[in-house]
């Protein structure tokens, strides 16, 4: 498909005042962007075309094997018949999508097992999409309650206005009774705390980028010699909501360990990044946060910025759900250019040698690590164990490959309650068997799936190794 | 700066993962970077040495034929001594789990198919259904994994004369699952020993049992003084033994599973177990994505062939480098998209490295399906040191060794030496690689 709309080469996007140096991972050549197949779910191709992915399938059912909704659900049918079969008997008649597609959490597990390269997940969000568009009424108590779950944003913004008294009545369980019955959003999980301070009000109070810009430059002075060349270095923070509304330390941690390397942080405004809402099938709801994030994110790209992002679903979301969903202007190049936190900072600076030689105060730290589904996907799970291997006094356990079974939104569904806890249940087997008291990952909501199983503390590594590596307040 | 180790492996396959754990019991700092899930998720679990020589004719002992293979097979690059060496590896990795060591001599394990074939190494739970074995055989297959059919899979088995008698059935499994249930469900269920319901659905009175009891009960009815029962191979995912044993005491008779097709149990265990032991020696693995490009290493003068520098995975769009000393190439063959044709040639896609290949493509097959085809053997030529070579027979790079499906010169589906030259080049090549990176 290179006529594909969304084919602009990552380099437009390219920033101007890039430095010419070709060990600088930021001159690194992006992958040619006609390897990037849009589908066209909107506009012009009303008609969403999957074949050739549904033909490439020979029905080996790897990607059954391993999808953890179907190993403790028996009427889930799996994603070979979600994906390709589907798609398959679709193309036959006029056959409607299979309510069951519901089901599925988009855990993206089925995508990485397929040898033969089948966009599983791609096939699942669009099918979700078209049974949500146009089979699910939208009066009926589902419908309301996955809007309300997938537009979480929304109702937390609401919240942080007045994040007492919202967690007053989210932690009162006549509350959580009435949204069960009401609503069907299970009441056995207690409603994250709001903070008193969203991460932007703090950056805000702290002076924004100019303040960012001006710590950077004092600790590349500091850190001198070869550092000085890299006047631009400058990263554009995606939050997410989690780590805005209600983990804001995450956002805090992430700030100091750039500028502490010397890289001016952006926070350009953003939207959800539309993980929930492909999960639920709101692909009206995820388009219109895709476009603002698109067009923001790309002019921070313009201004000579890379994205990186602190939650792993939110970048899977830019990186793999905007280019094959979507095509937005810059998508590819966003996509291209969008890193989780620590990944990028491993790429350019030696985290390895600053954790060898930081004399941190964590002595006997020990951390369960469980890696999120989607940061499988990306290729990013292990590396929280290998850094903190790294650092003298703490330890990291990885707790096993098994998913922690919330996913997002599913686990706080009432009927999905139970499958979601069964599917977790590996994971905190691990974790009680693990000598670690501490839980670690980069999903705020594993962690909110691992503290709900275990009862431990659980934490994001930005926040630990910003706790080695910097210093006090700043 | 970047992500930097000793060794880098490219490829997270049976070669890739034996490079791996080889060199990382060396000492040295190993990364494996690789795509997708290893394809033994795929394989049957059997691990061949050779089966057949170049005459189809059967080998009863695959040591003695290898001095006689030709020059150009990776058998001959590393030895029989290697090859022992890449088996010795394997048997410590999977203790107990698998049988075989204790001969030279090729077993012959009955497939789904009903054909027999020779082998190396087979699982514990294979063993009781050797075909050397002459005690009388009941297959056992089920409904909803059509590819197993049991009683045809006896005919086979007659009609290739096995020395014992051998029946096969077709039953349902029990339980109320779904037809379409991933053979790892049923598995789990084994594996868990889950209560399910039997008899007569309709009834009021439903009686429920545990499952491995409920699947002994079903077999029992169609034994006719077999002392010996196959299933497909999906006993557990991980306490095949004990599931086994179970079976063993309600039916009196031995049970054993048939190797099946993909996705094969066997192959997943196998799997489970190399990646136990790769992690405990310290390996550390980067998945998901693959690696498209490389980086050469700026001081490389003109006499000595290049050095790599580090390899760039393509992760949505934005290329990742992995730095390191050495590097392994064990990106499997055609099927694991290590070797890769269009119309014009053949290729290697990394780092194109030299795949000899006829220039007219109408000699890359021989006429007929099972014919002599040249494209069977497609692959990287290297040097003894398992270097990839050029076209005038030079290193391609100083530090790059090939290892596995991606080596050319073998056939592995009509010689079934698949798994044995993954193992004795894989292990060659990640003790090399180790060497040179610690010296
Ligand atoms: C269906 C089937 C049945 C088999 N049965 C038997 C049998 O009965 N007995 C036996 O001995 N052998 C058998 N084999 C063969 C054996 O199991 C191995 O597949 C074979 O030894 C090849 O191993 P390998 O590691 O070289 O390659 P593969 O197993 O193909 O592994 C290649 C790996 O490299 C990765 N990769 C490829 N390209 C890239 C890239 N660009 N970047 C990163 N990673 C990449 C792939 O994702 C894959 O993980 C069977 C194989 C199959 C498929
Ligand atoms: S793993 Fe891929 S090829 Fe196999 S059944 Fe699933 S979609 Fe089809
Ligand atoms: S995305 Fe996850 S839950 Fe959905 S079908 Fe794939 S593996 Fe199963």
């Amino acid at each position: 498909m290179s006529d594909a709309p969304n084919a602009n080469d990552a380099s437009e996007t390219g920033s101007p005042n890039e430095p010419d140096d070709p060990h600088d991972a930021r001159e690194e050549a992006t992958v040619e962007s006609d390897e990037f197949e849009p589908v066209h779910v909107f506009e012009e191709s009303e008609e969403m075309d999957l074949r050739p992915g549904s033909d490439d399938c020979y029905k080996c059912s790897t990607c059954d094997s391993v999808c953890p909704v179907a190993e403790v659900d028996d009427e889930f049918p799996g994603p070979k018949f979600q994906g390709p079969e589907q798609w398959r008997l679709k193309r036959k008649g006029d056959r409607d999508v299979d309510e069951s597609v519901m089901s599925c959490s988009n855990c993206m597990r089925c995508d990485s097992s397929c040898p033969s390269d089948v966009p599983l997940s791609q096939m699942h969000n669009t099918a979700r999409g078209e049974f949500v568009e146009e089979q699910m009424e939208k009066l009926s108590r589902e419908y309301v309650r996955n809007r309300i779950l997938a537009n979480y944003r929304f109702f937390a913004e609401v919240a942080s206005r007045m994040p007492r008294l919202a967690n007053f009545v989210m932690g009162n369980s006549l509350v959580q009774a009435v949204n069960e019955r009401l609503l069907g959003i299970t009441a056995e999980r207690d409603f994250p705390e709001f903070a008193d301070e969203t991460f932007r009000e703090w950056w805000e109070k702290r002076g924004g980028s100019a303040a960012s810009k001006k710590r950077a430059r004092e600790a590349r002075a500091e850190r001198g010699g070869a550092q000085a060349r890299s006047e631009d270095k400058r990263v554009a923070y995606f939050h997410g909501c989690y780590s805005n509304y209600n983990t804001p330390e995450v956002g805090k941690a992430m700030v100091r360990l750039y500028e502490h390397f010397g890289y001016e942080v952006l926070v350009p405004p953003q939207k959800c990044s539309g993980t929930p809402m492909f999960a639920n099938g709101m692909l009206a709801d995820a388009r219109r946060a895709a476009e603002t994030n698109v067009r923001e994110l790309a002019a921070a790209i313009e201004s000579g910025a890379d994205i990186v992002a602190s939650c792993t679903s939110c970048s899977m979301s830019l990186r793999q759900e905007y280019p094959e969903l979507f095509d937005f202007e810059g998508t590819a190049g966003v996509a291209a250019r969008t890193y989780e936190a620590l990944e990028y900072l491993r790429l350019h600076e030696d985290l390895d040698g600053s954790l060898e030689a930081a004399d941190a105060d964590l002595d006997g730290a020990a951390f369960a690590y469980h890696a999120p589904c989607h940061a499988r996907n990306q290729g990013v799970d292990g590396q929280a164990v290998e850094l903190l291997d790294r650092l003298d006094g703490a330890d990291a356990e990885d707790v096993g490959p098994s998913c922690s079974g919330i996913s997002g939104t599913y686990g706080w569904k009432a009927e999905k309650y139970d499958a979601s806890m069964e599917i977790g249940a590996e994971m905190f087997d691990h974790m009680e068997e693990s000598p670690a008291e501490t839980g670690l990952t980069e999903c705020p909501t594993c962690a909110m799936q691992m503290e709900h199983g275990t009862g431990y503390e659980v934490r994001h590594p930005l926040e630990v190794l910003a706790e080695a590596l910097v210093d006090g307040e700043n | 700066m970047a992500i930097e180790d000793d060794v880098t492996v490219v490829g997270g396959g049976l070669a890739g993962m034996t490079a791996a754990l080889a060199a990382a019991r060396e000492g040295a700092a190993v990364r494996v970077v690789s795509h997708k899930d290893s394809t033994l998720r795929s394989a049957s679990g059997l691990v061949d040495v050779l089966g057949y020589d170049s005459d189809d004719e059967l080998l009863a002992d695959p040591f003695e034929a290898i001095p006689d293979l030709p020059e150009r097979h990776p058998y001959r690059t590393v030895g029989a001594a290697g090859v022992r060496e890449g088996f010795a590896l394997f048997d410590d990795v999977v203790g107990d789990r698998y049988r075989g060591d204790h001969t030279d001599l090729n077993a012959l394990v009955p497939t789904h198919g009903g054909t027999v074939k020779p082998t190396a190494r087979y699982p514990a739970s294979v063993a009781p259904g050797l075909a050397s074995d002459d005690r009388p055989v009941l297959l056992v297959g089920f409904e909803t994994v059509p590819d197993f059919d049991a009683p045809l899979a006896a005919d086979h088995l007659r009609a290739a004369g096995v020395p014992f008698p051998v029946r096969g059935v077709t039953v349902r499994f029990p339980g109320g699952f779904r037809a379409d249930a991933a053979r790892t469900r049923l598995a789990d269920a084994l594996d868990a020993d889950e209560r399910v319901a039997v008899g007569d659905d309709a009834g009021p009175y439903s009686e429920s049992l545990p499952i491995r009891r409920a699947l002994a009960e079903t077999a029992k009815d169609h034994l006719r003084g077999e002392k010996r029962v196959g299933f497909p191979a999906l006993l557990g995912r991980h306490e095949t033994e004990e599931v086994r044993a179970d079976l063993e005491a309600e039916l009196d008779a031995a049970v054993f599973e048939v190797p099946t097709g993909p996705p094969s149990l066997p192959g997943m265990r196998l799997e489970g177990a190399l990646r136990g032991a790769c992690r405990e020696a310290g390996v550390r693995f980067t998945t998901g994505n693959p690696v498209v490009d490389f980086e050469i290493d700026g001081e490389a003068d003109d006499s000595d062939p290049d050095s790599l520098a580090a390899v760039r995975v393509e992760r949505n769009g934005a290329a990742i480098p992995f730095h390191a000393d050495q590097f392994v190439l064990a990106t499997g063959g055609l099927v694991g998209k290590g070797v890769d044709s269009d119309r014009e040639r053949v290729r290697e896609p990394i780092f194109d490295c030299y795949v000899p290949h006829p220039d007219d493509r109408y000699d890359w097959s021989a006429d007929g399906a099972f014919g002599d085809h040249a494209f069977a053997r497609f692959g990287v030529e290297t040097d003894d040191d398992l270097r990839p070579l050029d076209r005038r027979g030079d290193p391609e790079f100083g530090n790059l060794r090939a290892a596995g499906a991606v080596l050319g010169g073998y056939d592995f589906a009509a010689e079934k030496s698949g798994s044995g030259v993954s193992l004795a080049t894989g292990l060659a090549a990640g003790r090399r690689a180790a060497e040179e990176a610690t010296r």
